[in-house]
């Protein structure tokens, strides 16, 4: 059951003391730190920050309950917040009010990587106003509705904090809104509706994530995932939303694959404790005690842990069958390269139909790959241009698999395989070149190499021949010389690789002498021989 | 030309045509049981011995000069005779009739015209291929004549010849015989790499859906794309296909609408596939059916397969599946759910692409040269010449005597290994030019006025650039 557990927690979480009578534990979500504060400060405050080698600790005096503590970027400043009203910095500093705004607000939630500010108003609390912060101003969004499952009479507060969470998904700012009885008769179940909040313009509805149950529920964002956990079976789900079902609506998303359990944790023996090591127990998950951040954060308070949450791709390839949609799937996700080798090998146990989806799906992204590198060499070569800003140049994401991957990691050993006809072999690697061809993608020669070592080794002379008829096998110096030196095998190779050579010398200007070619004897009759003209 | 001298057209049928064995009678009084098959049918029996003893005995007495290679034809001051011995001690042998074979050459002084017997006429070549592939059509249907042998002896043998030449000889026309028969080539489909990739994967994937299915050829418009044959294999099936099962069912397709001959649309409203050999209505339940059934070379023997042929629009495609299988209904149904669709779309790809390529490259070039050109290597030829082919008609736009020419050429280029180029002046301007280059073969009809040999090469050599521009040509 391991092999199906595609969510995991990752190796190495911050580990901090665990809430406690005398201990309290604060989490600043804008850096990502916890802070473990004893005794109000008197007995230390421990920072520790996924990315800090090793943890800060400080004393401070106990002046009373703390509801909230954040360090600024770069551990500089230090505000306490100890009234529901005031904010204290224990270095004197000096503080200017740069803007100010008068709203009534019944709560708020604050995305620190895209700066917004999300505000509820109005009595239900379902109409939501954001603002963005950009070097040094506050600019006001147009605000919009959710849309509330029932309508409450008479209104009351209807929208919870928990209930909405913001994250950036494929590069766009979305505010997702956990739905928990659907308005529609026959449907009590759950959903997750996605709002998309653009820089500038209105925010829209733009997706809505089934989840078929009712429960609770809590939100990560992974890799362009968005993961749901669900408390009480203790399970999670992930949607993608550029995945296209066909069969629902538009912008309606089914989970990606079956419900599964995060992977089965287990606390580590050693780790940059700063308490001493605890030992080695299996950790409770779905725990009541977590608490998950956006994006992709899990802590356990009670234990004293904060994690990142993780996708790990291979299980994936089992759980779903469809191999376009999960080749779909996969091109997407960052760490996809290896996954999609092996689900390409895996296809060639299979029917020529999937090889040729397979196939399609890789070559699409690889094409628009070649194309922005086009592009860019394009621009870069024609000199700056004016006013634009300059091109950037494209990354080369893991899922842009090239023919050099396809040779090495899946074509080179499946023509090595045994027990698969050789028709077969030849149809799979005919079927990549259909595929290449198809995206208009030059065909690499060791290809064709392939091809006609596998055709020679089977005795498929009849197939070689056809496919260099019809110059399928296109045209180069290289294939003309290996033709060359099929001849003592098939003595027809002869005239194909002099007309192969012909082409490929008419194409370049420079002359090549090929060693072993024969000179053959030519002889030139001529003869003004009269048919039987029957003048006199 | 001398006045009053007539020249006519000849046009050769077949006179006589027969199969003996020696070895089946080889006592005296036992020489009927030696004929297996003899057309016409209704010469007297004595005759009929009289005829093949004659042939049995030039045989063994050329045999005594070239113990390996017996003779081949025979020259008699009327006619020829053409011998072919397929398999050991089995002989088949054509005597063409040649209408008017003769020219009255008028004497002087008053005597009596002389005749001349057109002996140069016709080609050995022509014929003599002729004959073989009337071996290989029987073959093709029928498989060896030892087969039949070991099956029902001489019986069996007899039946089967008498049932099968007895329709294939009435569609031979040996007046249109030339040249291409000397090749036995195949017309190729000129096609881009996408289109013929394209091809590939829906053959490779229905090879791999009908399991049974073991070869797999495809044809557009009667010229070749793919073949899962082998050459000799293929060229002879390619024959029977173009010349014999296309056109008995083009006609139907271009009759008109309300015509009778119309076939019967399979009701199918998804696909414009249906089954050429086979059911004709896969709707009907009780409509039987029965595939033709062809013999392939193998490795160590020949192999029985029913002849699917499958077409959709001008697409046509051969399934061979092994005769031990039976085929049912059902199975039928599955290639034509499977294969309509799919060949359908192929079948108006392949005409875009077609039509593309020809606004691409503009009007015809071919017009101005007439030529023909054959690959010995995959058996690729090439008419300009040639118009229209069927099994009852096949035009020619040159005369007669160019075509002898080019014969002529031919048969010095299969007495020498290398290359050549031969170039002739004919009749009035015309000039043929022939060469061979490795395996190659290619003959040219010039028609210029006060031309000279330099010219004429240059000629040539423009065409081999711009038709040929791929094929390596020796210069």
């Amino acid at each position: 059951m391991s092999e199906e557990h595609y969510l995991e927690l990752c190796e190495n979480p911050v580990q901090f003391e665990h809430a406690s009578s005398v201990n309290n534990v604060f989490f600043d979500e804008a850096n990502k730190q916890v802070f473990a504060v004893r005794s109000g400060g008197a007995t230390g405050v421990v920072v520790k920050g996924p990315d800090d080698k090793s943890s800060v600790a400080f004393r401070m005096d106990d002046k009373g309950e703390v509801k909230c503590i954040k360090f600024s970027i770069g551990n500089k400043i230090l505000a306490v917040q100890r009234t529901s009203k005031s904010v204290v910095f224990p270095d004197k500093r000096s503080l200017k009010l740069l803007k100010s705004q008068s709203i009534n607000v019944n709560w708020y939630q604050y995305c620190p990587e895209t700066a917004v500010i999300l505000l509820s108003t109005t009595v239900q609390g379902n109409i939501l106003q954001p603002f963005a912060f950009r070097s040094g101003t506050m600019s006001k969004m147009s605000k919009f509705e959710i849309e509330l499952p029932v309508v409450p009479k008479p209104a009351k507060l209807s929208l919870s904090e928990r209930d909405i969470a913001m994250a950036t998904i494929y590069g766009q700012l979305h505010v997702m809104y956990l739905k928990h009885h659907s308005r529609t008769a026959n449907s009590t179940s759950a959903e997750v509706v996605l709002y998309h909040l653009p820089r500038e313009g209105a925010c829209k509805k733009s997706h809505v994530l089934k989840l078929n149950t009712t429960g609770k529920f809590a939100l990560n964002i992974v890799d362009n995932l968005v993961v749901v956990h669900h408390q009480s079976s203790q399970t999670s789900l992930i949607f993608d939303i550029k995945l296209k079902e066909p069969d629902c609506a538009v912008n309606t998303h089914q989970p990606v694959l079956p419900a599964r359990s995060i992977h089965p944790y287990r606390i580590p023996l050693s780790g940059p404790a700063v308490v001493p090591s605890q030992p080695p127990v299996p950790c409770q998950l779905y725990s009541s005690s977590w608490s998950v951040f956006q994006p992709d954060i899990i802590i356990s308070a009670s234990e004293g842990y904060l994690w990142y949450l993780q996708v790990k791709l291979p299980p994936t390839v089992n759980l779903l069958q469809d191999k376009g949609k999960l080749m779909d799937f996969l091109l997407r996700r960052r760490d996809c390269k290896m996954v999609i080798l092996s689900v390409c090998s895996q296809s060639t146990r299979g029917v020529l139909p999937v090889v040729a989806t397979v196939f399609d799906k890789l070559n699409q992204v690889y094409k628009e790959y070649l194309e922005a590198e086009q592009s860019y060499t394009v621009a870069m070569e024609s000199g700056p241009s004016r006013g634009s800003a300059a091109q950037k140049r494209p990354v080369r994401t893991q899922a842009v698999i090239d023919q050099s991957d396809m040779y090495t990691h899946v074509l080179s050993s499946f023509t090595e395989r045994k027990g698969v006809s050789h028709k077969f072999i030849i149809a799979v690697l005919m079927e990549y070149i259909r595929s290449l061809n198809q995206f208009q993608i030059t065909v690499q020669h060791y290809l064709y190499e392939l091809v006609i070592k596998t055709l020679v080794q089977h005795n498929l002379f009849y197939m070689l021949h056809q496919f260099l008829q019809y110059h399928v096998l296109s045209d180069s110096k290289p294939l003309a010389c290996l033709l060359l030196s099929l001849e003592s095998t098939y003595p027809p190779a002869h005239q194909l690789s002099l007309d192969m050579l012909k082409v490929s010398l008419a194409r370049c200007s420079s002359q090549i002498t090929v060693p072993s070619l024969e000179t053959r004897c030519c002889s030139t009759r001529c003869s003004g021989r009269s048919s039987r003209e029957t003048s006199g | 030309m001398a006045s009053g001298m007539q020249e006519k057209q000849y046009t050769p049928s077949l006179l006589s045509f027969f199969i003996y064995n020696p070895t089946f009678g080889p006592r005296e009084g036992e020489e009927e049981k030696k004929i297996l098959f003899y057309h016409p049918s209704e010469v007297e029996k004595n005759e009929k011995i009289r005829n093949v003893g004659l042939c049995e005995a030039i045989v063994q007495f050329t045999r005594t000069f070239c113990p390996t290679k017996p003779a081949k034809s025979l020259h008699t001051q009327k006619n020829r005779q053409f011998f072919f011995e397929p398999e050991d001690n089995f002989w088949i042998v054509m005597v063409p009739w040649f209408e008017t074979q003769c020219i009255e050459k008028p004497n002087k002084d008053g005597k009596p015209p002389t005749i001349e017997y057109q002996e140069e006429e016709i080609l050995d070549t022509v014929y003599g291929a002729v004959v073989r592939q009337c071996y290989s059509m029987y073959k093709l249907f029928n498989g060896t004549f030892g087969r039949a042998m070991e099956a029902g002896g001489v019986e069996l043998l007899t039946q089967k010849l008498e049932k099968f030449f007895y329709r294939y000889l009435q569609t031979l026309h040996l007046q249109s015989c030339d040249l291409l028969d000397v090749f036995g080539g195949i017309s190729f489909f000129p096609l881009d790499k996408m289109t013929y990739l394209k091809i590939q994967s829906f053959v490779n994937k229905v090879e791999e859906s009908l399991s049974l299915i073991k070869y797999t050829a495809f044809l557009y418009n009667d010229q070749l794309i793919w073949s899962g044959l082998e050459q000799d294999d293929m060229r002879i099936l390619y024959k029977y296909l173009t010349t014999s099962l296309f056109p008995r069912h083009s006609e139907p397709e271009l009759a008109g609408r309300d015509s009778p001959l119309r076939p019967e649309v399979a009701g199918n409203l998804l696909h414009y596939g249906r089954f050429l050999t086979g059911p004709t209505n896969l709707k009907d339940p009780e409509a039987k059916f029965r595939f033709p059934k062809i013999f392939v070379s193998t490795g160590d023997g020949y192999e029985e397969l029913h002849l699917i042929v499958y077409k959709a629009m001008s697409a046509a495609a051969c399934f061979m599946i092994s005769a031990s299988v039976e085929l049912t209904r059902e199975f039928c149904e599955q290639l034509d759910g499977l294969v309509g669709p799919q060949l359908t779309l192929l079948a108006s790809d392949i005409c875009e692409q077609f039509t593309i390529n020809r606004r691409i490259s503009g009007p015809e070039k071919e017009p101005q040269f007439k030529f023909i050109y054959f690959n010995h290597m995959n058996l690729a030829e090439k008419s300009t010449i040639h118009m229209r082919k069927t099994a009852s008609v096949c035009l020619t736009s040159v005369h007669p005597d160019l075509m002898k020419i080019l014969g002529d050429i031919n048969c010095d280029f299969a007495r020498v290994d290398e290359d050549e180029e031969i170039i002739v002046k004919a009749m009035t301007d015309y000039w043929v030019v022939g060469k061979k280059s490795d395996q190659r073969e290619l003959y040219v009809i010039l028609n210029q006025k006060n031309a000279n040999l330099i010219e004429v090469n240059e000629e040539v050599k423009r065409l081999c650039a711009t038709q040929f521009n791929n094929i390596f040509f020796l210069d």
